[in-house]
C-alpha cells in the first residue's frame, strides 16, 4: 500500500483522479440501475394493480354464476394481448375460490381446475397463507425471497364480500431481461462517461504533475550542489505553484551567490596564507643567501687565477642568483616608496613588450584614459601591467589583438586586459593566483601570483573571466595619497 | 253520407298501401345459435346481404349464445326464423315449424363427437373420464349435452355425479377450445362444427382428439315461428332450398360447410325424441 503512495505524482494524480471518476461513475450507474429496477417494479405494480382491478371486477360475475368459460376467457385475454414492452406480460393468471382452490387458470394444463394451490409448490403455499392472513384490497406485488415469480393477489369481491382471489403471476425470468436492458443502459452511460473523463483526467494529471516533477528534480540537483533553478517559463501561471517557482528561483540564485562568495573567501584566505608562508620562507632564504653571495664574491676575488675554482664558483653563483631571483620574485613588497604612476609609464610598458609582441605576432592595443599621474606606486602598477599583458600576449593566437584599458573611476584605477585564445580551464581558474600554477609550459607560474600579491597589498581586487574565447583580467586599485 | 263512403274507401286504400309498404320495410328477423360457428361475422354478413337481395326486404340476424334465449325470442315474436338445435326443436315443437334441414356430406344428419385433448392418448370412451372436468355446450344442445349424458346413462352411470366438474361453454366451438387448452378433460361437440373448424381452424382441432362418435341425429334445423305468415315462410324456404342453384349461394354454403338445405321431415328427429325421453329431460 505504501508503495502506492510512493508513486510519482505523474501517476498518482491521474490514478487518484481516475479512482474518483470511476467511483463516481459507478455510483451514478448503480443509481441508474437501481432506478431502472424501481421503474420496472413500479411499472409492474401499477400494471398489475390496474389489470388486477379490471379483471377482478369482471371476474366477479363470472365466478358467482360459475361461468367457467367466461372466467377463462377473462383471465386469458391479457395473456394473448401483444404487450408493448412498457408492461410486463404476466406468466399466468389464476382465479381462486374461497378455499384457495383454482376456480380457473389461464394455463389449465399445468394448473387444472380445482387444484389446491397449496399443493402446487412452496411458493404457492406461502402465497395461500398470505391470502388467508391478509386479504388486502390493493394489489401489492408479493415477492418472496428466492422465489422464481412475483405475485399480485387481488380479491374478487363486491362490497367487501369476498368470493375468491385473482392471482397474477409474473415470471422473474421475463422481468430480468428488461431489468438487464436497463442495467446495460446504465452501465453503457457509465462507460461512455469514463471514456470521456478518464483521458481528460489523465491529461490534466500529467499537466499538474509536470511542474511539481520539474521542481522536485531541480531540488534534487540543488541538494547535489548543482545550483540551477528550473528555466523560467516552466510554470508560467501566477497561482500558488507559480509563486513557489518564483521564490524557488530567488532562493537558488541567492544560494548560488553565497556559494560563489564562500569560494572567493576561501580562495583569498588560501592565497593570503600562501603569501604569508612564501614571504616568510623567502625572508629566511634571502638572509643567508645574501651572506653566501657576498662570501662567494670574496672567494672569487681572492682566487682569480684558479681557473678550476673559478668555474665551480661561477656554477654556485649562477645557482644562488637563480634562487635569489625566484625568492625575490615571491617577495613582493608593496611598501616600496616611489613616484606615482603616470600616463607615460603605460607607454613604457608598451615599448618594453613590443619585442615580445612582435615575436608572437600579436598587436597590443592600449587605451589610456589617464591625463595625469595617479596616486599609486608606479613600479608596482607597471609590474601588474607587464605581468598581465605578457600573459595575454603569450595566450593570444597569432595576429590577434590584446586590448588593454586603463581608466579611473569611483576613486579606483581600473585596468582591464582582454585577449583571445584558449579559455582557462575551470579547475585551473580556482588556483589561478597561486604560485607555480601555470597555463603553459613556459614560465614558472609566478606572474599572476606576484600580480595578485601586489593587488592585494595595495588593497585592490583582481578578477579573471574566461568565456566565449575571450579571457579578461580586471584589476581595481584604490587610489592612495600622492607621493609626488 | 257519400262523403263518408269516399273517405272510408280512401282510408282503406291508404291502410292497404301502408300495410304493403310496411311489409316491404319490416325486416325479416333470423335468430342464429351456436349450433354452427355463428360468431364469424364476415361470412354471415355476406349471407345476410344475399338474403336481403333475394327477399327484397331487410334481414336482421340476432345472435344469441344460449338456445333458450333464442327460443324465448321466437316465443315473444321477436324472431321470425331461427337456426336452432334438434333438441330445442323437438322440445319446443309446438312453438316452431320446420323450415329446412341442412345437408352435410350429402346427408341431413350429424353426430355428437366425444373429444379429449390430443395429449390424452389413453381415453377410449366417455367411461374413462370419470371424475374429470367435462365441458358441455348448452343444456338445450343434443350433441353437446344430451348425447354424452345418454351414453353415460346407457352405461349405468349417473351423469349428474359422474364428473368431478362440468360447465357449459355455451358453444361447440368453445367446448373445442376448452378441451384444446386443457381447461376441460373432455367435451362433446357437433360433428358439423368439428368438421367446419378442422378446415377453418385446424390448430384447434389438432389440439384435440375425437374419441367416439355417436349415432346419427337429424341435423340442427332451420325453423320458423309458428305464427309466421305462409308467404314469408315459403319465401324463406325457397331462398334456402335454392341456394345451391346460384354461384353466390354455393360460395356461401361452402363457407357454412353445407351442401344445401332440404325441406326435411319430422321423422328425421325421431331418434332425438327417443333420446330426450330416455334421458328424461323432457
Amino acid at each position: 500500500m505504501k508503495s502506492l503512495f510512493n508513486l510519482s505524482f505523474r501517476y498518482k494524480i491521474p490514478l487518484w483522479g481516475s479512482l474518483l471518476i470511476i467511483t463516481a461513475t459507478l455510483a451514478v450507474s448503480t443509481a441508474l440501475i437501481v432506478q431502472s429496477y424501481d421503474d420496472l417494479r413500479s411499472d409492474l405494480v401499477s400494471s398489475s394493480a390496474s389489470l388486477g382491478r379490471t379483471l377482478a371486477k369482471t371476474l366477479f360475475s363470472a365466478m358467482i354464476q360459475e361461468e367457467v368459460w367466461q372466467a377463462f376467457a377473462i383471465i386469458r385475454a391479457p395473456l394473448h394481448e401483444q404487450s408493448d414492452d412498457k408492461l410486463v406480460q404476466p406468466e399466468m393468471i389464476l382465479a381462486l375460490d374461497q378455499q384457495q382452490r383454482v376456480f380457473v387458470s389461464s394455463h389449465p394444463k399445468s394448473v387444472p381446475m380445482l387444484t389446491d394451490i397449496r399443493k402446487l409448490d412452496d411458493e404457492f403455499a406461502r402465497l395461500a397463507e398470505l391470502i388467508v392472513a391478509k386479504p388486502g384490497p390493493d394489489a401489492p406485488i408479493i415477492d418472496f425471497a428466492g422465489a422464481r415469480r412475483f405475485y399480485a393477489a387481488v380479491p374478487v369481491a363486491e362490497e367487501g364480500a369476498r368470493l375468491g382471489t385473482l392471482v397474477i403471476v409474473y415470471s422473474k425470468e421475463v422481468f430480468l431481461p428488461r431489468f438487464r436492458a436497463g442495467a446495460w443502459r446504465g452501465a453503457g452511460i457509465g462507460l461512455l462517461v469514463l471514456a470521456v473523463l478518464l483521458p481528460i483526467n489523465w491529461y490534466w494529471g500529467q499537466r499538474t504533475a509536470a511542474p511539481l516533477i520539474a521542481l522536485a528534480r531541480s531540488t534534487g540537483d540543488v541538494a547535489r550542489g548543482e545550483l540551477l533553478a528550473p528555466p523560467p517559463g516552466t510554470y508560467p501561471y501566477d497561482d500558488e505553484l507559480g509563486r513557489l517557482f518564483d521564490s524557488y528561483g530567488v532562493m537558488v540564485k541567492s544560494l548560488h551567490e553565497k556559494t560563489l562568495l564562500e569560494e572567493e573567501m576561501i580562495r583569498s584566505e588560501r592565497l593570503a596564507a600562501i603569501g604569508r608562508l612564501s614571504a616568510g620562507i623567502a625572508h629566511e632564504i634571502n638572509n643567508p643567501l645574501g651572506g653566501m653571495l657576498v662570501a662567494l664574491a670574496n672567494f672569487k676575488r681572492r682566487h682569480e687565477d684558479d681557473e678550476r675554482a673559478g668555474k665551480t664558483v661561477a656554477i654556485l653563483e649562477r645557482g644562488l642568483t637563480q634562487i635569489r631571483d625566484t625568492v625575490s620574485a615571491m617577495l613582493v613588497d608593496a611598501k616600496i616608496k616611489g613616484r606615482d604612476f603616470a600616463p607615460h609609464d603605460l607607454e613604457d610598458v608598451r615599448l618594453l613588450l613590443a619585442g615580445e609582441a612582435h615575436q608572437e605576432a600579436v598587436e597590443i592595443d592600449v587605451e589610456c584614459a589617464l591625463t595625469e599621474s595617479v596616486a599609486l606606486p608606479a613600479t608596482l602598477v607597471r609590474q601588474i601591467l607587464l605581468n598581465l599583458l605578457l600573459n595575454a600576449v603569450h595566450a593570444s593566437p597569432a595576429s590577434a589583438k590584446v586590448i588593454c584599458t586603463v581608466h579611473v573611476a569611483e576613486g579606483q584605477l581600473r585596468i582591464q586586459t582582454t585577449n583571445a585564445g584558449n579559455a582557462i580551464a575551470a579547475d585551473l581558474m580556482n588556483h589561478l593566483f597561486e604560485p607555480f600554477v601555470s597555463g603553459n609550459e613556459e614560465g614558472h607560474g609566478l606572474g599572476l601570483w606576484v600580480t595578485y600579491q601586489i593587488v592585494t597589498q595595495l588593497g585592490g581586487q583582481i578578477a579573471a573571466e574566461s568565456r566565449d574565447g575571450l579571457t579578461q583580467f580586471r584589476v581595481a586599485l584604490p587610489l592612495g595619497e600622492s607621493h609626488a | 253520407m257519400k262523403l263518408t263512403r269516399i273517405l272510408a274507401v280512401l282510408a282503406a286504400l291508404l291502410a292497404l298501401s301502408t300495410a304493403e309498404a310496411d311489409d316491404r320495410a319490416t325486416p325479416v328477423r333470423i335468430g342464429l345459435t351456436p349450433t354452427f360457428p355463428h360468431d364469424q361475422y364476415r361470412p354471415l354478413e355476406k349471407w345476410r346481404l344475399y338474403m336481403e337481395r333475394k327477399l327484397h326486404r331487410p334481414v336482421e340476424f340476432t345472435r344469441r349464445d344460449r338456445y333458450i334465449e333464442t327460443m324465448d325470442l321466437l316465443r315473444l315474436k321477436k324472431l321470425d326464423f331461427a337456426w336452432i338445435c334438434d333438441y330445442p326443436y323437438v322440445h319446443f315443437r309446438k312453438q316452431v315449424k320446420l323450415l329446412a334441414v341442412p345437408v352435410h356430406n350429402g346427408r341431413p344428419y350429424y353426430q355428437s363427437y366425444l373429444i379429449v385433448p390430443s395429449s390424452d392418448k389413453t381415453t377410449k370412451s366417455i367411461l374413462d373420464l370419470k371424475d374429470k372436468v367435462f365441458a358441455y355446450t348448452d343444456p338445450y344442445s343434443n350433441t353437446g349435452y344430451l348425447a354424452p349424458r345418454f351414453e353415460l346413462q346407457q352405461a349405468g352411470e349417473d351423469p349428474a355425479r359422474y364428473f368431478h366438474k362440468t360447465f357449459f361453454a355455451w358453444s361447440h366451438r368453445r367446448v373445442l377450445e376448452s378441451v384444446a387448452t386443457g381447461l376441460a378433460d373432455g367435451g362433446a361437440i357437433s360433428s358439423h362444427v368439428w368438421d367446419t373448424l378442422s378446415n377453418g381452424k385446424p390448430e384447434l382441432t389438432r389440439a384435440a382428439r375425437v374419441v367416439t362418435k355417436s349415432a346419427d341425429y337429424g341435423f340442427a334445423p332451420f325453423v320458423a315461428r309458428v305464427s309466421v305468415g305462409d308467404e314469408d315462410f315459403r319465401a324463406m324456404q325457397k331462398l334456402l332450398l335454392e341456394m345451391p342453384s346460384d354461384e353466390e349461394g354455393r360460395a356461401l354454403l361452402k363457407e357454412l360447410n353445407l351442401d344445401g338445405f332440404i325441406v326435411g321431415d319430422t321423422r328425421l328427429y325421431e331418434r332425438t325424441e327417443r333420446l330426450i325421453r330416455a334421458v328424461g329431460e323432457k
